[in-house]
């Protein structure tokens, strides 16, 4: 057994109302990769930014020995010099930055405040091929995808010297490919002897590929598993406290009629008029019925819903869409809402949320006249819609005006989610409704979406995880570059027969 | 290792819907600021009490403090809306001057035909005026909204016309007096319906003392129904298990600011009662905590300036909103560009030169950030009024303007140094 490299002794940080971490403990051995698992809002984030710096030395309680030694970080670069580099939840690049510059950012390869462009290029192009993303240096990072931004920061952090790597949970937004390339990353940097500290809620990546995980719940160190202990249900049951049997609730699904339907849907690039993102799609969905959008990242599902809605993503948008049969306009997100379409984004930091607001005003927000009488908000009953929808997604919160800036990730996500379940839409798109959301919390919004097809509404699942649609929809439409390749029933789909109307679409397009 | 059972399902959530009543000391520490800067007024102006010897709490100073910040508070409600909208608007001293010279123009200035003439009426040419600033600001909104121009620049340059247009309509000139109901709007009082009372008559030696019975009536009246507004909203948040606030500092912040209010009433009344602006500013006061606190107007605003894109996303149609905000705020530009020249009785090719930037520092003394999406109308009006005690007091007291300048800005800078520290400690 190797060395102790990092010890967390006695953690407890508070914030005004709330206690996020209380006597919490951790020590995570030399060249190991140890899993930090938790539901939303346990403190898995908040115990990183401890140990990192971003949360200085004296604003909490506990010790922190690195290496044998105590540390009091002060600032993220007091970690950075010891080796310690923190990938956060959110990605920290610049967009308009190269990837050369944003990997040498704060760290320039220069003499005398001269930037060296031939020194930067060539360590970039080194650390780049450590990582094994394939790139110039020179191109811009908001050109490239989720999944080399996520190898972009990995070779900033080496670029730092890195002894003890963090990943505050790197493989949410990324495919199932990119998220095998960087897990395959972390254990050729053990066998390197760098260590690493990955936060994640896809328990299998977790299993796959860590030697010992740390549970925290609700503040506080439950467990630390073994390799020989760890398996996925145990993990779940130590998490939540108690055992999830099944992990998608069942339903009878009731379908009636079509309810929503579009047809000939067509979309270009916001910036490059000649592009066609969007390419003469038909959908349809039933009264009661729960529909799936699969395919992989940057298929073009998210940019196909927001065009829906109200012409949210795109230009020279052509098609139709059918409400109960009937032509409707939905060219501007306000008339989208009044006929009943909703849209709760993937992205709640961009578009999701007013981070600087509570939750109760955030919840409220798509459904003011739901609260109001002739422009005026009635308090009361805000206070009660938020405090309700606070219950039913379950945000773990000290109450409903905690600012949502402040909320766990997978808490942020739940209030995007409650101010569209509160919009009360009969058609609801659903991007990525689970990113970030612990498994508990998972079989709850499965179980709300169930309940919404009970009443009848018709909903839309864009999801990334293919077993997550397969666990809850009823029938399944597959995308791919753009373009629907495929359509069947949920009952006899399967992984394989997904990827394969992929694959066949792509040998076409050759 | 630790295994230890922690209590089942899945804790810590919405299960106590009921608001819990925080301590004296929490409720405090939650309002901090809006303690903080009520605070930092009553300071600066005992401040000023002391080194004037007396003079500040003066009926006739106070009287004249009113008078003199008018016009700035009135903007500062206008200038907030934009402010937490995400932009800012630096044509407003340059729009109130050119309305204020137009309104000189519309009466004295221009000899209209008989049928026309109507036109020189005071309630006719006040209501053009108005009128003018909401077209004059609804166009620089229609060109930040719609055409995303940064406000920055369309107001900027705004600021530059109109400097322009007011030189040149006034040829140069000074234009005035007003007719005298014009000059009622700055300086009129409320009319004694009942009273005056005379305290203590005027005979040798002694100063007579004659109260404004009306306005201390008004005053009265307006303390009553506030304290009245208050006590509702708290029993109806009571009776829905969502009242923080502790009683004991329920009371005693009613019962300060009643006191405040009162003494304030009572020192105006007992020179000529309350001015006529000071109703005006009340009224417009009260209607802008409404709408920013209230309606789904005001919070929409909120919401476009915390995050554009999640507004946008959600149905709000960001775009006529900015639009209306800056038609508000054109509109109240126009209406301080009247109080302004009634108050001086002409119209001057300087007037309102500069008045942006202390409509803009008193938005931001009352804790508006500057990136949009955070900001209270009641803040605005304190930020507006310790700005406007600083310049009394510190004219009184002789304070040559240059450091009067200097002082001002280091009590902005003071003002937004304390808000972030505060919000960085949190
Ligand atoms: N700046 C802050 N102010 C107040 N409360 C905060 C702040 N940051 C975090 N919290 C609270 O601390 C708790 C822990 O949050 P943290 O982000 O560590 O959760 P997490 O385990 O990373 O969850 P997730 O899986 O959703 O990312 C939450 O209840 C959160 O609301
Ligand atoms: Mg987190």
């Amino acid at each position: 057994m190797s060395e102790t490299i990092l010890e967390m002794r006695g953690i407890t940080k508070t914030f005004p109302g709330v206690k996020a971490l209380q006597d919490v403990n951790l020590d995570v051995r030399e060249a190991e990769i140890h899993a930090i698992v938790g539901e939303n809002g346990a403190g898995k984030s908040t115990l990183m930014k401890v140990l990192s710096g971003v949360y200085p030395a004296g604003s909490y309680d506990g010790q922190i020995v690195y290496k044998g030694q105590e540390q009091h970080f002060k600032s993220i670069r007091d970690s950075e010099h010891v080796g310690i580099v923190i990938i956060h939840q959110e990605l920290a690049l610049v967009p308009l930055l190269s990837i050369a510059e944003n990997i040498f950012l704060g760290n320039e390869q220069a003499k005398a405040g001269i930037v060296d462009w031939d020194e930067t290029r060539d360590g970039a192009r080194k650390l780049l091929s450590m990582v094994g993303l394939k790139e110039d240096p020179d191109t811009l990072v908001t050109n490239i995808g989720v999944g080399k931004q996520q190898l972009v920061e990995i070779a900033k952090a080496l670029s730092k010297e890195v002894k003890l790597l963090i990943l505050d949970e790197p493989t949410a937004s990324l495919s199932e490919k990119d998220s095998a390339a960087l897990l395959d990353l972390l254990v050729e940097f053990r066998r390197q002897g760098i260590t690493s500290i990955l936060i994640s809620h896809k328990l299998n990546e977790i299993s796959k590929v860590a030697d010992r995980i740390t549970v925290i719940r609700d503040g506080r160190t439950i467990e630390t598993m073994n390799k020989e202990q760890i398996s996925e249900d145990r993990i779940i049951t130590s998490m939540v406290g108690r055992s999830l049997d099944d992990r998608y609730p069942g339903r009878t699904p009731q379908i009636g009629e079509v309810v929503f339907e579009v047809k000939n849907w067509s979309v270009y690039h916001p910036q490059h008029r000649d592009r066609q993102v969007i390419k003469n799609i038909d959908i349809n969905i039933r009264k009661g019925e729960v529909v799936g959008i699969a395919g992989l990242m940057g298929s073009g599902r998210t940019e196909f819903a927001m065009s829906l809605f109200g012409k949210s993503y795109g230009q020279k948008i052509s098609g139709e869409v059918f409400l109960h049969g009937k032509k409707v306009d939905t060219s501007s997100v306000g008339k989208a809402v009044s006929h009943g379409i909703a849209y709760a984004t993937e992205d709640r930091k961009t578009y999701g949320l007013n981070l600087i607001d509570h939750i109760k005003h955030n919840t409220t927000l798509a459904n003011l006249a739901g609260v109001s009488k002739f422009g005026v908000i009635d308090d009361m009953a805000e206070m009660d819609v938020a405090n309700d929808y606070r219950k039913r997604t379950n945000i773990r919160s000290s109450s409903v005006y905690q600012v949502t800036g402040n909320l766990s990730g997978g808490n942020q996500q739940k209030v995007v989610l409650s101010k569209w379940l509160f919009a009360n839409p009969e058609v609801l798109i659903l991007d990525e409704p689970t990113r970030g959301i612990d498994v508990g919390a998972k079989y709850e919004i499965y179980t709300i979406i169930n309940q919404l097809a009970a009443q009848g509404k018709a909903i839309l699942v864009i999801s990334s995880e293919m077993p997550e649609l397969l666990g809850i929809t009823d029938r399944l439409y597959v995308m791919n570059e753009g373009r629907m390749v495929g359509e069947m029933p949920t009952a006899e789909a399967s992984q394989e027969k997904i990827m394969r109307a992929i694959v066949r679409a792509e040998g076409k397009a050759s | 290792m630790t295994t230890e059972t922690a209590p089942s399902g899945i804790t810590a959530t919405g299960e106590k819907v009921k608001v819990q009543e925080l301590s004296v000391w929490g409720a405090l520490q939650a309002n901090m600021r809006d303690y903080g800067l009520m605070l930092a007024l009553i300071l600066i102006m005992l401040f000023f009490q002391y080194f004037t010897n007396g003079v500040l709490f003066k009926p006739v100073n106070l009287t004249n403090i009113i008078l003199q910040n008018s016009y700035i508070i009135v903007m500062a409600l206008g200038m907030l809306l934009v402010i937490v909208a995400g932009h800012i608007d630096l044509s407003v001293g340059s729009v109130s001057g050119f309305v204020g010279a137009l309104a000189a123009m519309l009466m004295v200035g221009w000899r209209f035909p008989p049928e026309l003439a109507f036109l020189a009426n005071p309630f006719v040419a006040g209501a053009i005026c108005i009128v003018v600033g909401a077209v004059i600001g609804a166009a620089q909104g229609y060109l930040i909204a719609y055409h995303k121009i940064p406000s920055f620049i369309v107001t900027l340059a705004g600021m530059l016309i109109f400097k322009g247009l007011s030189l040149a309509i006034l040829a140069g000139k000074s234009v005035g007096p007003f007719p005298a109901e014009f000059q009622l709007l700055s300086a009129g009082f409320i009319p004694d319906l009942i009273g005056p009372t005379t305290l203590v008559a005027a005979s040798e030696g002694v100063q007579p003392l004659v109260l404004h019975t009306t306005s201390l009536v008004i005053a009265i009246i307006g303390v009553v129904a506030m304290i009245g507004f208050a006590i509702h909203g708290r029993s109806r948040r009571k009776a829905r298990g969502y009242e923080s606030e502790p009683f004991g500092l329920f009371v005693a912040k009613n019962l300060v600011i009643a006191a405040i209010v009162l003494f304030f009433g009572y020192m105006l009344a007992s020179y000529r009662g309350l001015p006529n602006v000071l109703v005006v500013m009340a009224l417009l006061i009260a209607l802008f905590v409404f709408i920013t606190k209230r309606m789904t107007f005001g919070r929409r605003i909120y919401a476009l300036g915390g995050n554009l894109k999640a507004a946008a996303l959600s149905g709000i149609k960001t775009e006529r909103l900015t639009f209306y905000v800056f038609a508000i705020m054109g509109a109240l530009a126009a209406l301080a560009g009247m109080i302004y020249a009634a108050r001086l009785n002409s119209a001057t090719p300087k007037a309102g030169q500069g008045l942006e930037l202390d409509v803009i520092a008193s938005v931001f003394i009352g804790g508006a950030s500057a990136l949009g999406g955070v900001g209270a109308v009641a803040g605005a009006v304190i930020g507006a009024f310790i700005m406007g005690v600083m310049n009394n007091g510190m004219s009184i007291m002789g304070v040559n303007i240059d450091w009067q300048q200097m002082i001002k800005g280091i009590v902005l800078l003071a003002a937004v140094f304390f808000d972030l520290y505060n919000k960085n400690k949190a």
